[in-house]
């Protein structure tokens, strides 16, 4: 195939560029940009009008000249090389090295908008993955094929609970890998990310593409992309279990939205493109697992909820895409902030129980929750009426939300703990309240696990029997 | 000869196109399109695949009719995109330009009528062994039958019966945005028994009625909605996963697969048609689905069928509207939505109904829309409009859900116009006093509503015996009746029967506590007691 070079741009605004006299170039497909001083910066179509091709520049237009480029199209979209060879890389946010290492080739390439997977051919997502991160692995544990999103205000640490979880994530001894795409991070916070990292990565288990704030903002729209395809070959050719966490992706829409003003569209809410919705399912959905295939992507975006409102469109559209959320929010003291009550993983049924996990980790998890709704509740009322003018059963509870977050969510961000230790320290918390106060738990379950630190009321036992393991006062 | 001349993601402009009508499928490049405005030779078409490599110059075929359905016995049991074409049979990544079409197949017929007879327009020819229990009725147009094919296997595609000098298939086409026809709707109320005990016992849908879900993310509409798809008394049901999440879908299948229906004692996923648009397949294959489906329901009730049909959610069909609209340049009306989004919701909801079919059967297609508010703000154009459409309106709450109160419905914040007529319904139909229990019900809740917004300020304890006992109530009915479990397998489903034997357990039980309270005990020592067995009921069959 002869390559025309196109010299004649008619325009040059924000991101974009008009190529005039262009004649049978598509939708959709990846240019060139040759600079007159020997450099190349890369485009995607973003409409064709007649002659007029209309490209959004990844790397941006400053310095940009008409008459003193060419535009060359390349009859595809843009596609990605996918192999092993990216594990144990650090690249850019269009994949380029960062490492000092080679260019990753690839064994083979994919576009980087992926193909819908056909909904007939999946699986439900089943299976945990162990991120050791107690209050995440016993409240809103991440199941294989899930998408999850991490939602916080402003100031918190979600970088850092990212960055743990991708260094710590485990499925239980099969084959796993993670793909962390950072968009529009600052450089401390990337350094902090590759610190956090930096064994995994040597390990050859993950992959870091970063854009950093300072990077160009377009090339955001193509780093998730890349991301997932990469992470898609990793699991659904190479059957790994794949993580792939998408940090942040407000930065993301920021993005999208610099392009479709300096396309004048018509904007919706907070003047964020109309197709945002569409937009982000393109990314989010591309997580599962698949009939007769090994591997699974799992995906984490993370993003900043900016003013802390849910409610705006990045994190309101991210809820209705994703299978649950795990909220941080400022008013828990302890790391990582986990918010119990505003978290919520959808799938968690399908990758919790016996042979997964344990056999009453449901039941566990949702008394957990039933106590501390009534904890919460226990303490609105007590700023009403004063803490001396609560029940027993309210204190008791607010006893239980104290344990909660001294005993288990409390967590260094180094820490990787078992889910042994996670379920010990979740039974230490529920063994605050009595037994009658644990209706949702069976029998077996706290025959087994349930130690309450002080004896119930009824006949005396005698020390040291059936009343296991007690706290010196 | 027709060619493109722009290319704008999902919208297509072309020129020279002429002597095409408005709404007519087109291909381009191969992936097929609809007209959707026309100045002169020029047309606007929406694409139903992605456009990538798409480019001004490519030919453009007309295909002179419009988007229509291919309507057959296949559908019982199948998993079909949005315009139709089956996804079972598709690979596993979904390329646009190596997608099968429905395979004819071949079917076992029998025929139901003698040749030489007068037949009036929708009367069944013959039946068709479809997938499970519910037989699919080869329905034909009115006259002379000249000719039936005997018992036997034939394609689908086959003349099985001449009638009026029309030869007719088991499968048939029909244009998806334009109603079928029907005999007369009918007005008289029979209740959709959903099995759900919040619904049908406060906030009941009729047959052939609409009902709407609103709910911000998180609230539980999916699993609601899926509940309902399983276990509603509905001959079909077409399950609509429209712009939602694919895994979603995959849990729909696990689960219908799963399950036996429990009237016909078959497999639940042979009496459902699920069309599924998830939210990474082609944008506008999102907004057909709607119509799709609704026309694959009206295909069912012409042969006498109760059919359900569950959009979910009708608001990212909304959404593919208004992205779409914005493309082409349409000015926006409330927050972007093009300017007839009432009409076309009310349009949609239209086409429910019970109905005397053209055969003279009785058929209907009740419809449930979920309703996905940005924000969870319900006074957004689409819940907003959607609510002055439907006679039955399902709220789901946040504060509810969060306390993993499910099914999430808010029973103040929702309403169905035809409780009262229902309700009538069941009390003539062998189910005495449902009216009475009903009523008592939701006027304890109201009244325990009333009393919780004033024990926030003063505190429980500071309001008399009685009421205290109320709030008891209010919470006993909500625990131990409105409460149900979709993951109890005892629970899953609740019959009519059962949810009004549990209704006077619970309101005997609150009985007592207020005649105790009348006789003097403090409210403490009758909140203190043991009511396991009042809130266990739901558990033990």
């Amino acid at each position: 195939m002869i390559e025309l070079e196109y010299t004649d741009v008619a325009e040059l605004r924000g991101p974009l560029a008009v190529v005039r006299g262009v004649a049978g170039v598509g939708w959709d497909e990846f240019a060139v940009i040759r600079l007159p001083g020997g450099g190349t910066r890369h485009g995607l179509v973003l409409e064709v009008d007649r002659d007029l091709a209309l490209v959004q520049v990844l790397e941006g237009t400053a310095g940009l000249a008409p008459g003193r480029i060419g535009v060359t199209f390349s009859g595809a979209p843009f596609r990605v090389p996918v192999g092993p060879g990216w594990l144990g890389r650090v690249c850019d946010g269009l994949g380029d090295p960062l490492d000092g290492g080679p260019p990753v080739f690839g064994t083979a390439t994919a576009p980087a908008g992926g193909l819908p997977l056909n909904p007939a051919w999946r699986l439900p997502p089943a299976d945990p993955i162990i991120t050791g991160v107690s209050v995440i692995d016993a409240l809103t544990t991440l199941v294989r094929g899930q998408k999850i999103a991490i939602f916080a205000a402003p100031g918190l640490p979600h970088l850092d609970l990212a960055a743990q979880i991708a260094a710590q994530a485990h499925a239980a001894g099969e084959p796993f890998g993670v793909v962390f795409a950072a968009m529009g991070l600052t450089h401390a916070d990337a350094s902090g990310v590759r610190d956090a990292l930096e064994a995994r990565t040597a390990a050859g288990e993950l992959v870091l593409l970063l854009n950093l704030a300072g990077d160009p903002v377009i090339e955001r729209v193509l780093t998730p992309r890349i991301a997932l395809t990469v992470a898609e070959h990793l699991a659904f050719g190479l059957g790994r279990h794949v993580l792939v966490v998408l940090a942040d992706m407000t930065g993301y829409c920021e993005a999208l939205r610099e392009v479709s003003a300096a396309r004048s569209e018509v904007p919706a809410r907070r003047a964020y493109p109309g197709y945002l919705y569409s937009d982000l399912a393109s990314i989010y959905e591309r997580c599962g697992r698949v009939r007769g295939r090994p591997g699974s992507v799992t995906l984490l975006p993370v993003l900043t909820m900016p003013g802390g409102d849910i409610t705006h469109p990045v994190p309101d559209l991210t809820g209705y895409i994703t299978e649950g959320q795990i909220v941080l929010s400022s008013e828990i003291s302890v790391y990582p902030p986990v918010d119990p009550l505003a978290s919520l993983s959808r799938l968690m049924r399908g990758g919790v129980g016996a042979g997964r996990t344990r056999p009453e980790h449901a039941d566990l998890a949702a008394q957990l929750i039933a106590a501390l709704a009534r904890a919460a509740r226990a303490r609105e009322l007590a700023e009403f009426v004063g803490a001396d003018a609560l029940g027993p059963a309210d204190r008791r509870h607010l006893d239980l939300a104290d344990a909660f977050a001294r005993d288990l969510v409390a967590q260094r961000r180094d820490e990787s703990r078992s889910l042994e230790e996670t379920f010990t320290r979740a039974w230490r918390v529920l063994s605050v309240l009595p037994r009658a106060d644990l209706a949702m738990l069976g029998a077996a379950a706290l025959d087994a696990h349930h130690r309450p630190a002080a004896p119930e009321p009824g006949p005396q036992e005698p020390d040291g029997i059936g009343t296991g393991h007690r706290e010196p006062r | 000869m027709a060619a493109v001349t722009r290319v704008n993601g999902p919208l297509v402009e072309v020129d020279r196109l002429g002597g095409a009508a408005m709404y007519d499928l087109v291909r381009i490049g191969g992936l097929p399109g609809e007209i959707v405005a026309l100045r002169g030779e020029r047309a606007t078409v929406q694409m139903y695949e992605y456009t990538g490599g798409l480019r001004p110059g490519l030919e453009v075929e007309a295909t002179g009719a419009p988007l229509s359905a291919p309507l057959g016995p296949h559908l019982l049991g199948g998993v079909f995109d949005g315009l139709l074409r089956p996804l079972d049979r598709a690979p596993a990544w979904l390329d646009p330009r190596s997608r099968p079409g429905a395979g004819p197949g071949a079917w076992r017929f029998t025929p139901l009528v003698a040749a030489g007879r007068p037949v009036a327009p929708g009367t069944p020819v013959g039946s068709v062994a479809a997938a499970g229990r519910v037989p699919y009725l080869v329905l034909a147009p009115g006259g002379v039958v000249g000719d039936v094919r005997p018992e036997g296997e034939y394609p689908a595609t086959a003349t099985v019966a001449t009638v009026g000098g029309t030869a007719v298939t088991m499968t048939r086409r029909w244009p998806v945005r334009r109603a079928l026809p029907c005999r007369e709707r009918l007005a008289e109320p029979v209740p959709l028994v959903t099995g759900q005990r919040v619904l049908d016992l406060l906030l009941p849908v009729r047959r052939g009625g609409a009902a709407a879900v609103p709910g911000g993310f998180g609230t539980g509409k999916t699993v609601l909605l899926q509940q309902i798809a399983r276990w509603c008394d509905a001959d079909v049901v077409v399950y609509v996963g429209c712009g939602e999440r694919g895994n979603e879908l995959a849990d729909v299948l696990a689960g219908l697969a799963g399950i036996t229906d429990p009237r016909t004692g078959g497999r639940l996923a042979d009496r459902t048609v699920v069309v599924a648009n998830t939210s990474n397949m082609p944008m506008m294959a999102r907004e057909a689905s709607v119509y799709t489906g609704m026309t694959v329901a009206e295909h069912f009730r012409d042969m006498g069928y109760d059919v359900v049909l569950i959009a979910d959610s009708t608001s990212r069909w909304a959404e593919a509207r208004r992205e779409f609209a914005a493309r082409a340049g349409e000015p926006p009306a409330e927050e972007g939505h093009p300017a007839d989004l009432a009409s076309a919701i009310a349009a949609f909801y239209e086409r429910a109904g019970r109905v005397t079919t053209l055969g003279g059967r009785t058929g209907s297609v009740t419809v449930l829309g979920a309703v996905s508010p940005p924000g969870g703000d319900l006074t957004e154009p689409v819940t907003a409009h959607t609510e002055r459409f439907v006679r039955t309106l399902w709220t789901l709450d946040r504060d509810l859900a969060y306390a993993r109160h499910y099914p999430a419905v808010s029973v103040e914040a929702s309403f169905s116009r035809d409780g009262g007529a229902l309700s009538a319904w069941h009390d003539r139909e062998g189910r005495p006093g449902w009216a009475a229990a009903g009523a008592r019900v939701a006027a304890l809740l109201a009244e325990a509503g009333r009393l919780a917004g004033t024990a926030e300020l003063v505190g429980a304890s500071a309001l008399p015996d009685r009421e205290r006992v109320v709030l008891l109530g209010g919470r006993l009915l909500r625990e131990g009746l409105l409460r149900q479990s979709a993951l109890s397998p005892a629970d899953a489903y609740c019959s009519p029967g059962r949810t009004l034997a549990l209704a006077g357990t619970v309101l005997a039980a609150i009985d007592d506590c207020l005649a105790l309270a009348a006789t003097g005990v403090p409210a403490e020592d009758i909140e203190s007691r043991d009511f396991t067995a009042v809130l266990r009921a739901k558990e033990t069959g």
